[in-house]
């Protein structure tokens, strides 16, 4: 315990045993949770980047959004810079944590100008003390996410998609947080774009240090933005580890799975490479298999897996592991 | 690099034919459409309609005869015409633009008697008078029903929407109440029963609308309101689940910022657009009720009743049931395309 509580000085955020659960009525009267995030636990450093993974439907949104408190979280602890993160003290930590949101088309208010949207944060923390300064402040974010002064006074509906994720972007900015959730910020727009707000991202965290929570299903873009990835299946982390040792020595079926669906531009070592196909589809999260919740797609899966839920355990380097295998 | 041989069916494209751009060139590109808000692109949609152009002229011409027709005519709507002080009895049903026995006598000594435009009906009353005042009259409960309905719809609306849950569904209960009652019975048994209420009270206002006015204000205030809570229901819902909302929540916005700046401009167009479509349908519940005999006190005239005394005469005077009726025509007519009009110019889901 003392050694866990020296980690969370060292961390920025750290999320401890994070639990979400959504009622959901499944009869008349009955009603049943639904587990969208089961005892998930993490940390992230200042001016790291933690990607996040999964399939649809895994909790990874959600995961993002409870740890802005955007929802009640059900069970857990959130610490930002070491202190715990509480509905009472929330309103001081919006100016520290921010969101860029997955749908750059909903995500903005489509009757406000660019100059409001930006400016929404500063109004809310009255970050400003004349017009002047909060016109100023706006026209440096924009430059900063690369979208001209000229732009302040148009709608959202004249721009295109990788122009509304830089306003998003610049609205998360806006407050100067130390710690963005980005949920999914790429994959609603087409690849060539994908690309320049990928690596605008990255100069950001050069330039201000910020660091990141990237939520994303596509593994080569995790890969390539993070210094660390976390794999998650059914609200529950499987794999944690540097980029680079998951990428090339993933312990976990599941991740093993998914890094043999990621396409490979050569066709030569596509042929080679053999792609494991999961079986089965996913289990409800309504009615959750006993043990480990893989074990019912997993080739390895033994009576163990049925009986107790694997705990994450290190295999060396910091390469975490929820299997019973070796 | 040698380039690859070319079939001449090809498509493909030829890049040696290609030149770069130039700095100017390029700048061309970012040049944007001319920056509009939502209400003035909305406003030059609509312009660009001709029957919400046309329908606007023919309101802004029936609201200017409203304002400018009592100046002009010297004639009250419940004022028997009389010639040198006196009754003049023989202008009884005249057609239009004729003059009664009486009145011709005057004109012929060389004074001068303005026009009945519309002749007169069977009282000796100047029916061009009594239309205006009718369609003054119908256009005001119209209005003041739609602004009942307006107010009590959207407080209730978006009170349900923003909570949700359990009280959204209680609320909503009630609402497909009221929405099974029979609106006809209500205002038949509202009015016999505000009839003995309100027929000692001393109240002017009441005194002058006529009992049976209260009871379809309060109808509209009781009944009506429902069509548009479910609407702005429906919609804040809708924009409830928007993530800009969730955004402006990341941000740290309370919940009075949220509604004020978020969820009302966004479903302002809609509470609109509604308004404007339940002012004919208000004008016409009323003029369906004075025709039945339910509507506006007596001597005050609605375009309802109006066409309901016209129907004693109809073999003989039929001009008197047709001028009324054709207001009725020409004002819902205008309302319902103009509704319409704003419909397509300021509805978010038929945008581009």
């Amino acid at each position: 315990m003392n050694n866990t509580v020296q980690n969370t000085e060292k961390n920025l955020v750290e999320v401890r045993d994070l639990q979400e659960y959504f009622p959901i009525r499944t009869g008349l009267f009955k009603k049943t949770m639904l587990k969208a995030v089961d005892g998930v636990n993490f940390s992230i450093k200042p001016g790291e980047t933690l990607g996040l993974v999964g399939e649809s439907g895994c909790g990874k949104t959600t995961v993002g959004r409870t740890l802005l408190r955007l929802y009640k979280p059900t069970g857990g602890q959130i610490f930002f810079d070491g202190n715990e993160v509480t509905d009472k003290n929330m309103q001081n930590y919006r100016k520290e944590m921010q969101m860029v949101f997955q749908d750059p088309y909903s995500s903005l208010d489509p009757r406000m100008t660019v100059e409001d949207i930006i400016g929404e944060p500063l109004d809310v923390h009255k970050l400003y003390k004349s017009k002047g300064e909060r016109r100023d402040k706006i026209l440096e974010l924009m430059g900063l996410v690369g979208l001209n002064a000229e732009h302040a006074t148009r709608y959202v509906h004249e721009f295109s998609g990788g122009q509304r994720q830089r306003i998003g972007i610049a609205r998360a900015l806006a407050v100067n947080p130390r710690f963005i959730v980005c949920d999914e910020p790429v994959s609603a727009l087409d690849v060539s774009i994908q690309a320049q707000v990928i690596n605008m991202f990255e100069e950001l965290q050069e330039k201000l240090g910020v660091a990141y929570l990237f939520i994303a299903h596509d593994l080569l873009v995790v890969h390539h933005i993070s210094d660390r990835i976390a794999v998650m299946y059914l609200g529950r982390i499987v794999e944690t580890a540097d980029a680079d040792e998951l990428n090339e020595s993933p312990i976990h079926p599941y991740t093993l799975s998914l890094l043999s669906a990621v396409p490979i531009p050569d066709p030569n070592t596509a042929r080679a490479q053999k792609r494991i196909i999961l079986e089965g589809d996913v289990p409800s999260p309504l009615n959750m298999p006993s043990g480990c919740a893989f074990r019912t797609r997993c080739r390895y899966a033994t009576e163990q897996c049925a009986k107790e839920c694997p705990p994450l355990t290190d295999r060396g380097n910091g390469h975490l592991v929820a299997c019973w295998c070796k | 690099m040698d380039t690859p041989k070319k079939n001449p069916f090809s498509l493909q494209i030829d890049v040696s034919r290609f030149e770069k751009a130039t700095e100017e060139e390029k700048r061309q590109q970012d040049v944007m459409s001319e920056s509009t808000t939502f209400f003035k692109d909305g406003m030059r949609k609509l312009m660009k309609n001709p029957l919400a152009v046309a329908s606007m002229i023919v309101l802004i011409l029936v609201i200017g005869t409203i304002i400018i027709a009592p100046m002009v005519v010297p004639y009250g709507y419940e004022e028997m015409i009389s010639v040198n002080g006196k009754r003049d009895k023989t202008a009884k049903n005249l057609g239009p633009f004729e003059y009664s026995k009486r009145e011709q006598a005057v004109i012929d000594e060389g004074g001068s008697v303005f026009p009945h435009i519309m002749g007169t009906d069977s009282q000796c009353r100047d029916y061009f008078i009594r239309v205006v005042e009718g369609t003054k009259i119908s256009l005001s409960v119209g209005l003041f029903a739609s602004i009942l309905v307006l107010i009590i719809g959207v407080l209730y609306g978006s009170i349900s929407g923003y909570l949700g849950g359990k009280v959204d569904l209680i609320m909503m209960r009630i609402v497909d109440i009221i929405y099974s009652l029979p609106d006809m019975l209500i205002i038949i048994l509202l009015s016999v029963v505000l009839n003995e209420r309100l027929a000692n009270s001393n109240n002017p206002v009441i005194q002058s609308l006529g009992t049976n006015m209260v009871s379809i204000f309060v109808v509209f205030g009781l009944l009506y309101w429902v069509g548009m809570a479910r609407l702005v229901r429906g919609e804040i819902l809708k924009i409830k689940n928007n993530e800009y909302i969730l955004a402006a929540k990341a941000v740290g916005a309370k919940s009075s910022r949220i509604i004020r700046t978020h969820i009302i401009p966004n479903c302002i167009s809609v509470i609109i657009i509604t308004t404007a479509l339940q002012i004919p349908s208000a004008i016409f519940t009323e003029s369906f009720l004075s025709f039945v005999g339910m509507g506006v006190k007596a001597p005050m005239p609605s375009l309802g009743s109006l066409a309901n005394s016209a129907r004693e005469g109809l073999q003989s005077y039929p001009l008197q049931l047709v001028f009324p009726a054709v207001t009725i025509v020409l004002i819902v007519l205008a309302f319902n395309l103009l509704g319409d009009g704003l419909r397509d110019a300021f509805d978010p889901k038929l945008r581009r």
